[in-house]
């Protein structure tokens, strides 16, 4: 059968099979286990509807246990163990860990993510806030938000194609068809160089595609932050005199301080599981390595299980603090 | 007139400012589609930027063979086109030996070294004529320098797409995508938009940290999930394949399902559903016949991001579905091996990304408003 005919039948039956059991869960559960009729009536309905939210939960929780719950311990417990033929596992405790550290590629590739951390979120977020306020102000500012936002739609991979094309070299003489060198070239008059192998511009290099595809998100998100300032508050600054940088600086960014801290918490999630970007530009070669990469690497290169959930597990624990802030701002809108 | 002076200037700032950023923007993505229309030698020979305007070439072309030649009066003459009837060119200069390749300006009259004269005007149409006969088997060299107006072609696409005998060729990987994304966006909408509705409109003990257990796994890092879940797909049976990686971007696209779902039927009129309850609808009808197609907007942001992250995905499908068949392999894992082995034929790499970015991006500027929409409501805040 061709897979996508596969695929259309998947579809029938997964929605049909979903529909189905919120249907006949429902209908049992008012009709045969706790009928709304007879003497029990009242305590049947109260029964049912304290067990109705479980059916309508269940098979997301279902999935959610076994596709993230489940893999979460399972990732920790693989971390301290060593695999061994025949699909055994013996503990090892830290020795994956320790191993890990001591290799220099893992060094690389953390100090690389603490570098992309600190750039990547933050010029996303500068580019973004800049071009949601300037953007605003213009007559053909939408058409311009489109453009700035389209990158949210291209992959990372496809992002990957058109960035190497900008950072091409051909041999010095020839015609170079890189932006960047036929630049390069015509303003320094000296030979093209091979962008993605010079240490320490590749790495700069590789956070522009980041940056480039991020700062539309961060664009649209601060726009509608800015939109929703009190009209009052910008003019009574205008009344008193402020120049239009003072209002953006001093009445604006401090009103969306909150938005501004949401979207670079968001953009810094992102920026620590990005993989495909150097994967498909450098693969983690002249010390450009990231710690998704790092992993992808142990795990599917090197076999090296241990090693490389060990990876995972740090990654995950550079997004906990995020996660718990996330929970706790939603905790505080909901109430 | 002294307030007014800064403030145009202001203006003008902004204007030139956002034309700089959207220049700066759309400049690498309008290479590569450029690129995707041009021939391999016009891709290596000049940047993309120039093939907006016309080109200067130096050509080498032949006139007719000297069997054509004509008697007229005392003359024989060979005339003719140096170009090919479909190519606009201007010539510029010319000549007849390849060390002086323009020592004639279009319209002049050269001699040739065997005797005679040729002359070539602006379009290539050129006349020789000798009171001898032409001899030999071939015809004159001339040496042409032309602009070429800029030229584009569609034989990339077709290569890329329709040549059944390009190994390399995009299509299969094209419904491999396809196959990939379309379960893999339909099947979590309907799973996660009961949740959703329990998690807004309904009341259980334990709601409030369910609610706080999927803002968590929002940001849950999926790298974390490869190896168990590959490990779990193999020992069930499910292996690597179609159905492993439909089931795991349903998995991976659930939470935001949710978190969108619910915020906004959290934000739809209590009247409404607190009306149909007393009406005596029960909580199944109240969520198929109001709250489900109310929530429309929501459900079709929902739709856009999963659709574009399973269509965008790389690392999913290169850990769940490709297998060593060969038949499973999706665009992006496709045109990264190509990366690898062919960085430099840039026409089929340029070509090859296009069909795999055009999809989303037609998506994009279609659907914007639901993107949009979504990515406000998604944000944790």
């Amino acid at each position: 059968m061709h897979p996508a005919i596969q695929g259309i039948f998947t579809i029938v039956i997964g929605v049909s099979v979903c529909g189905a059991y919120f249907y006949a869960s429902n209908w049992v559960l008012d009709n045969a286990i706790f009928p709304a009729k007879g003497v029990k009536a009242g305590r049947n309905i109260n029964r049912a509807n304290m067990l109705r939210p479980w059916l309508f939960l269940l098979p997301a929780l279902l999935a959610l246990s076994i596709y993230l719950v489940y893999p979460g311990f399972e990732s920790l417990f693989l971390s301290l163990t060593e695999r061994l033929p025949g699909n055994r596992y013996s503990w090892v405790g830290l020795d994956n860990y320790r191993k890990m550290l001591v290799d220099p590629k893992f060094g690389e590739a953390l100090f690389n993510n603490l570098l992309w951390l600190l750039i990547v979120p933050a010029l996303s977020t500068a580019f973004g806030l800049m071009a949601a306020q300037l953007t605003d102000r213009i007559s053909w500012g939408n058409a311009a938000k489109s453009i700035v936002f389209m990158p949210m739609a291209i992959s990372f991979v496809g992002a990957s194609v058109i960035w190497k094309l900008v950072y091409d070299m051909r041999p010095a003489g020839q015609e170079q068809i890189g932006v960047l060198n036929a630049i390069y070239v015509w303003l320094t008059e000296s030979d093209p160089q091979t962008w993605l192998t010079q240490i320490p511009w590749n790495g700069f290099l590789l956070m522009v595609v980041l940056i480039w595809i991020q700062t539309g998100f961060a664009m649209v998100i601060l726009s509608a932050a800015l939109r929703g300032i009190p009209e009052e508050t910008v003019e009574a600054a205008i009344v008193d005199g402020a120049n239009p940088f003072q209002i953006f600086f001093r009445i604006k960014v401090p009103q969306i301080m909150p938005t501004i801290l949401v979207v670079w918490t968001t953009i810094t999630v992102t920026v620590l599981k990005v993989f495909d970007i150097v994967y498909a530009m450098t693969n983690g070669q002249w010390e450009t390595q990231v710690l998704a990469n790092y992993m992808f690497d142990k795990l599917f290169r090197a076999n090296d299980w241990g090693v490389g959930s060990a990876a995972a597990m740090i990654i995950m624990l550079l997004v906990t603090p995020i996660l718990f802030l996330n929970i706790r701002n939603a905790r505080r809108e909901m109430e | 007139m002294r307030t007014d002076n800064p403030q145009r200037t202001l203006k003008w700032a902004v204007h030139l400012s956002v034309a700089c950023l959207v220049a700066l923007w759309i400049f690498p993505t309008l290479g590569l589609f450029v690129s995707s229309f041009r021939t391999v030698d016009q891709i290596g020979t000049s940047g993309w930027w120039a093939a907006m305007f016309p080109s200067e070439q130096n050509l080498v072309v032949r006139t007719a063979k000297p069997e054509t030649q004509l008697k007229i009066g005392d003359l024989y003459v060979i005339e003719g086109e140096l170009f090919a009837a479909d190519k606009d060119v201007t010539l510029l200069a010319w000549g007849t030996s390849s060390k002086a390749i323009d020592s004639y300006v279009a319209g002049e009259v050269g001699a040739l070294r065997k005797g005679g004269t040729i002359q070539v005007d602006a379009g290539g149409r050129y006349r020789m004529q000798n009171t001898q006969p032409f001899s030999g088997s071939r015809g004159q060299r001339v040496f042409a320098t032309v602009t070429v107006p800029p030229e584009f072609t569609l034989a990339n696409y077709q290569k890329v797409l329709f040549d059944k005998n390009n190994v390399e060729g995009m299509a299969q990987a094209f419904i491999a995508t396809m196959t990939v994304t379309i379960p893999a966006t339909i099947i979590p909408i309907l799973i996660a938009a009961f949740a959703a509705y329990a998690l807004a409109w309904m009341n259980f003990p334990g709601r409030a940290l369910l609610v706080a257990a999927i803002v968590g796994l929002l940001v849950v890092p999926l790298q974390l999930a490869l190896i168990p879940l590959l490990k779990l797909h193999m020992n069930i049976g499910i292996g690597k394949g179609y159905l492993g990686v439909w089931l795991a971007h349903t998995g991976f696209g659930l939470p935001l399902a949710i978190y969108l779902l619910r915020n906004y039927m959290a934000s739809l009129p209590k009247d409404i559903i607190e009306n149909a309850r007393v009406d005596g609808a029960t909580e199944f009808q109240i969520f198929m016949r109001i709250i489900l197609p109310l929530s429309f907007p929501a459900l079709a942001s929902f739709a856009i991001f999963q659709f574009l992250w399973t269509w965008n995905d790389l690392l999913v499908a290169k850990v769940f579905l490709i297998d060593s068949s060969g038949q499973t392999v999706v665009m992006t894992a496709k045109i990264v091996d190509m990366l690898g082995s062919r960085g430099g034929n840039w026409e089929i790499l340029a070509t090859s990304a296009f069909v795999s970015i055009a999809v989303p991006l037609l998506m994009f500027f279609t659907l914007q408003k639901y993107l949009v929409r979504g990515l406000l409501a998604g944000s944790v805040k």
